[in-house]
């Protein structure tokens, strides 16, 4: 299942749950860690820089209403201000969360499934042609009847899985040796 | 309607119309103009479903004569052989028999669309999945591109630290919240603890400094093995750049298994990885290879793209476009990128859907808002200050230093990456990759410029000065003068932090040349822009820092005079930086108009357009003068790709017939007769010959052209003959004429086999300069061309006969490359069946160069046993 359905899952669910987190996201976007206005205040005669950081609207987001306390009296509000840059700020964390834990557990996915096929797979088909390379196949042949063969190859769902993983085996195989090996592509 | 037939005219100028009337014989003209209903010819009638302009008769008349658009009306009673027309991996496309394909099977539905309502359906679907699969491809590479950002700078920042209280965020995020409000401690915030800290228990001292460059250390050894592993155990073809390979795939070759579902996953995980692992690498380049195997993945869903070649590569244009609107948040630029630098057949029809496709991946990321910026890419910067014109000369500096750039690293790189190719280190990529990431994090981390994650390198180098900028290279004089405020005076004297920044920068600049070229070509996915925006724009600051101070302690210059008064803000050292980005990435790539389209939607302000402009020339003009091809270029004639630069001219003085194949003492050409073959000596031939195609000529004494037949075809026409039809033996006949021959009342049932048979193959006459052919081949997207003398075949042009000329007259007049032949030569492939080393005659190479393919371009040993055949078969009379 996973050598053939695997990487479309995986796109398929990418963009789904993003877009799903993202309208989500943005539905509940002004909860209080999601939104913030920073003003960033240099220093100004004697009072030194300050940072100013609120969960404000983005209409409201300015130094008069996000400085607070104002550090410097009534009359000198404006100057003040003038110098202060405030942005406004949105992110999702919902979309970040879910981003990573839906990478980490691809990768932790293939890790298991290069051990799998690193360490356990040659013991348990001793016999089997993985070994022997491709010399007995036909290239041309093989290539075309893909649907015949993987009807062919087995009835029940595991023995076409099989099949299916077999002829991907081959696949990546030859293109180990077309990069690695002969160095025709992508030196 | 009117932009129909705008298109059309579009189409008509792309297409073949001149040649085709000429080469097309009249047997074919008879059958072609009789049946055509004169239709529309083009796909996306949207608008108007029946109405036809004139100009699509004329360009359907006239090119519509080729083999498959004919022969299958002329065949209506049989049903077409299921694999006629499809590809060999490693094999050229013939674009002008996929377009008639394609103009044939539109033809098909359109006559339907009135039948019924359901046929009617299909025939909207039909047209509209042009836009879908653009739609479908915008979408899932910005939603991919978001997850690139996203894992990628937090990977990044995982070197350093790790956020405790919510494991997933990166330092940014980790601060979010963070309260630290007074201007000592901003960088400061408790939830984000680095690994000394959370190892040791203490953030200061050698000791805590050494645990982080060991853990520094660690994990960029731990992600690139992690990367270099994925890519080699489930998807090679995911390493490297990728648009080498893109832009030789769109000009109509074949790469099984390049643009899958394998190498997308796997490209798009070990990216990230690769990115996070420190390696002087980026992820543009490999963000058009994911948009384009996207593409390619949802093409397979409509029939319109998934079964003809040249449809496809219009959605592959479309989705590169895509690639790089998600790459810089660039959606123009990435149009012009499609067109200026990947694409190869380029029509209107495509421009829009590119532009489409890029609107909607960028609309994609931008509702992710990867970098909480509420931009695309995190090195976006809005300036608005004015520059001034005695700025040129500093602009034109650095695009010569951009152009230089550009010619060193591509010959320094392709010098690596040919001794990686032909000697025994190539055979260690893991190796490598563990050597050059150790490398590389060990040197980094000392410096804070290079131990940053270099888009935040570029981001701090493009960003001016002001309050919000905490690093080394604003610490001006002033500016710690707490009595002054800063924009009071903006051209300060330097202060030392400056001047240690300038150290740390140049050495930023040396470690990052250096590693760039050792680094792209390397096992893992690895773009090539951000490092060349990077090492310009460290040489932009330093020049524009430069350029500062002088205009400050000699502001009564004439130069400075005029603009710059004391007091008055005059110079903007990151606008300079952007500058030189620029300008090395034109010199790396040679880009121009995209480039500078691509760098203005990054700043969003036009008034830079100039300086862009004269840097991106600049740079171009000297590193042409050093050697006429981009990176891309390079890799791809390093590799042997078969692809024909549309951009090249050829102003040699040869002969069709000094080209052709086969030569002067070579074996004559292997034809098969029109009428007069058994299914047996057809089987020998072509089990005797590796030819990928051969001519049918109307017999041995006449000798004159009738078509083209290819090899693949005859293959799988015979198998599927021989289990569907009865009565095909060894010893039936084998006609491709219209009626069958007669023959003796008790041989058995002859074999039809028109329908493969390409009957208006080009020709040219043994006297056309080769001008004209490469012209056609260019054009065109020919894959091979008869060559013909008083209608007698010579022989034959295929696609790397030309590239094999052109190399030879390089050669001639540069021996400075060896090319995939000359190097196959030197070193035979050791790894046959019975893995004994075996020698080649020097004239296979040539005769198997007949072959359309890629030399030796097999999949197996198999293929390889026949690639060392040295008997080349021919059909003399006595064959026959």
């Amino acid at each position: 299942m996973f050598d053939k359905y695997g990487p479309l899952s995986f796109l398929a669910a990418t963009v789904v749950t993003v877009f799903l987190l993202d309208a989500g996201a943005v539905a509940d976007a002004k909860n209080f860690e999601d939104v913030r206005c920073k003003c960033i205040c240099p220093p100004y005669r004697n009072i030194s820089g300050n940072i100013y950081n609120r969960n404000v609207t983005q209409k409201d987001c300015t130094c008069l209403h996000v400085v607070e306390p104002m550090p410097v009296p009534g009359y000198d509000v404006e100057a003040y201000c003038l110098l202060c840059e405030c942005k406004y700020e949105e992110r999702s964390s919902n979309t970040i969360k879910v981003t990573i834990i839906i990478y980490l557990s691809v990768v932790g996915a293939l890790l298991l499934y290069m051990l799998f096929l690193l360490l356990v797979d040659p013991l348990i088909r001793k016999h089997d042609p993985y070994t022997q390379p491709l010399h007995n196949e036909e290239d041309s042949e093989e290539m075309r009847p893909q649907a015949d063969s993987g009807q062919a190859r087995g009835n029940t769902v595991l023995e076409r899985v099989e099949g299916a993983q077999q002829r991907w085996k081959k696949q990546v195989q030859e293109q180990r040796k077309t990069v690695f090996d002969r160095h025709k592509l992508l030196s | 309607m009117e932009s129909e037939q705008l298109y059309q005219r579009g189409y008509c100028r792309n297409s073949y119309n001149s040649i085709a009337s000429a080469s097309s014989d009249e047997e074919l003209l008879d059958g072609a103009g009789v049946i055509m209903d004169f239709h529309t010819t083009e796909d996306d009638n949207l608008l108007d479903g029946d109405a036809t302009s004139p100009g699509s008769n004329y360009a359907m008349s006239n090119g519509g004569g080729a083999a498959s658009s004919s022969t299958h009306l002329l065949d209506f009673l049989e049903e077409p052989i299921p694999g006629v027309g499809t590809y060999d991996d490693f094999h050229t496309i013939d674009w002008v028999r996929e377009k008639c394909k394609d103009r044939e099977r539109h033809r098909k539905i359109n006559s339907k669309k009135k039948e019924s309502a359901w046929e009617f359906t299909k025939s909207l679907y039909d047209a509209w999945s042009g836009w879908l699969v653009v739609t479908l491809t915008g979408l899932a590479s910005g939603a991919l591109a978001g997850l690139i950002d996203i894992a990628a700078d937090w990977m990044n920042d995982l070197k350093e630290g790790v956020c405790l209280s919510a494991m997933w965020f990166n330092h940014e995020q980790c601060c979010w919240t963070s309260n630290e409000t007074t201007f000592a401690e901003r960088d400061k915030c408790p939830q984000w603890k680095s690994w000394a800290e959370l190892i040791l228990g203490q953030a200061e001292g050698p000791g805590s400094y050494i645990m982080n460059y060991f853990m520094y250390i660690y994990w960029a050894l731990s992600f690139a093995f992690l990367a270099v592993c994925l890519v080699k155990v489930f998807a090679p073809y995911a390493c490297g750049s990728g648009i080498p390979e893109i832009k030789t795939i769109l000009s109509g070759f074949i790469i099984r298994g390049y643009l899958g579902k394998w190498t997308l996953m796997i490209k798009t995980i070990t990216l990230v990885l690769a990115v996070a692992s420190g390696l002087s690498l980026g992820k543009e380049g490999p963000l058009v290879h994911v948009a384009c195997c996207c593409g390619n993945i949802f093409s397979y869903l409509f029939p319109k793209y998934s079964k003809n070649e040249a449809k496809k590569r219009e959605v592959l244009s479309a989705a590169s476009a895509a690639g790089v609107s998600v790459a810089f948040g660039a959606p123009i630029g990435g149009v012009l990128f499609s067109l200026e630098e990947v694409s190869y057949y380029f029509p209107l029809k495509t421009l829009w859907r590119s532009f489409f496709a890029a609107l909607v991946a960028a609309f994609v990321l931008r509702s992710i808002n990867p970098f909480g910026n509420s931009r695309l890419v995190l090195f976006y910067v809005e300036y608005h200050t004015p520059w001034y014109l005695f700025e040129l000369i500093p602009f034109i500096l650095l695009g010569v230093f951009g152009g230089l750039w550009g010619a060193f690293f591509i010959r320094a790189n392709i010098a690596w990456c040919r001794r990686r190719k032909s000697t025994r280190f190539g055979k260690y990529p893991v190796l490598e990759v563990i050597l050059v990431a150790a490398i590389t994090a060990i040197v980094a981390f000392p410096n804070p410029y290079t131990r940053q994650n270099t888009s935040e390198l570029i981001k701090e180098l493009f960003t001016d000065c002001g309050p919000l900028e905490t690093s080394q290279l604003c610490k001006y004089r002033s500016q710690m003068n707490g009595s002054k405020a800063f924009t009071d005076d903006p051209n300060q004297p330097a202060e030392p932090g400056v001047y240690s920044a300038m150290w740390q920068l140049c050495l930023a600049l040396i470690f990052k040349i250096i590693m760039t070229i050792f680094t792209f070509g390397l096992k893992v996915p690895s773009g090539l822009f951000i490092p060349s925006m990077a090492i310009g724009a460290i040489a932009g600051r330093i020049v524009g820092i430069a350029v500062e101070q002088l205009a400050y302690y000699h502001h009564d210059w004439f130069l400075f005079k005029e603009w710059c008064e004391v007091g008055a803000d005059c110079i903007t050292p990151g606008l300079y930086a952007m500058v030189g980005a620029a300008a090395c990435l034109g010199g790396v790539t040679r880009m121009t108009v995209s480039l500078v389209v691509i760098v203005f939607e990054l700043t969003g302000g036009l008034e830079y357009i100039v300086p862009l402009m004269a840097a991106v020339m600049t740079s171009k003009w000297v590193g042409d003068a050093f050697g006429r091809e981009g990176i891309y270029e390079a890799h791809i004639r390093l590799n042997g790709y078969p692809f024909l630069d549309a951009k090249e001219e050829f102003t040699h003085t040869t002969l069709a017939r000094e080209v052709m194949r086969p030569r002067r003492n070579d074996p004559p050409l292997a034809v098969l007769t029109q009428d007069d073959l058994t299914v047996e000596e057809l089987q020998s031939v072509i089990n005797e010959t590796s030819y990928n195609g051969f001519p049918v000529i109307v017999s041995k004494e006449s000798q004159r052209l009738v078509g083209f037949a290819l090899r693949r075809d005859i293959t799988i026409a015979i198998e599927n003959a021989r289990r569907k039809q009865e009565g095909i033996l060894l010893n039936s006949r084998v006609y491709f004429t219209q009626h069958a021959p007669s023959l003796p009342a008790d041989s058995p049932r002859p074999l039809k086999l028109r329908s493969i048979l390409d009957m208006s193959p080009f020709t040219v006459t043994d006297h056309t300069p080769m001008e004209i052919v490469v012209d056609i081949f260019r054009k065109l997207g020919l894959r091979q061309c008869l060559v013909t003398h008083n209608g007698i075949v010579l022989g034959i042009i295929t696609k790397k006969n030309i590239l094999e000329h052109l190399e030879e007259l390089k050669q001639h007049t540069e021996p400075l490359a060896t090319s995939w032949y000359y190097h196959k030569k030197r070193h035979p492939p050791s790894h046959g069946a019975n893995g004994k080393p075996r020698s080649r005659v020097h004239h296979v190479q040539l005769i198997r160069s007949f072959q359309d393919g890629w030399g030796g371009g097999g999949t197996g040993s198999e293929e390889e046993e026949e690639e060392e055949e040295e008997v080349v078969c021919l059909l003399n009379g006595s064959s026959l």
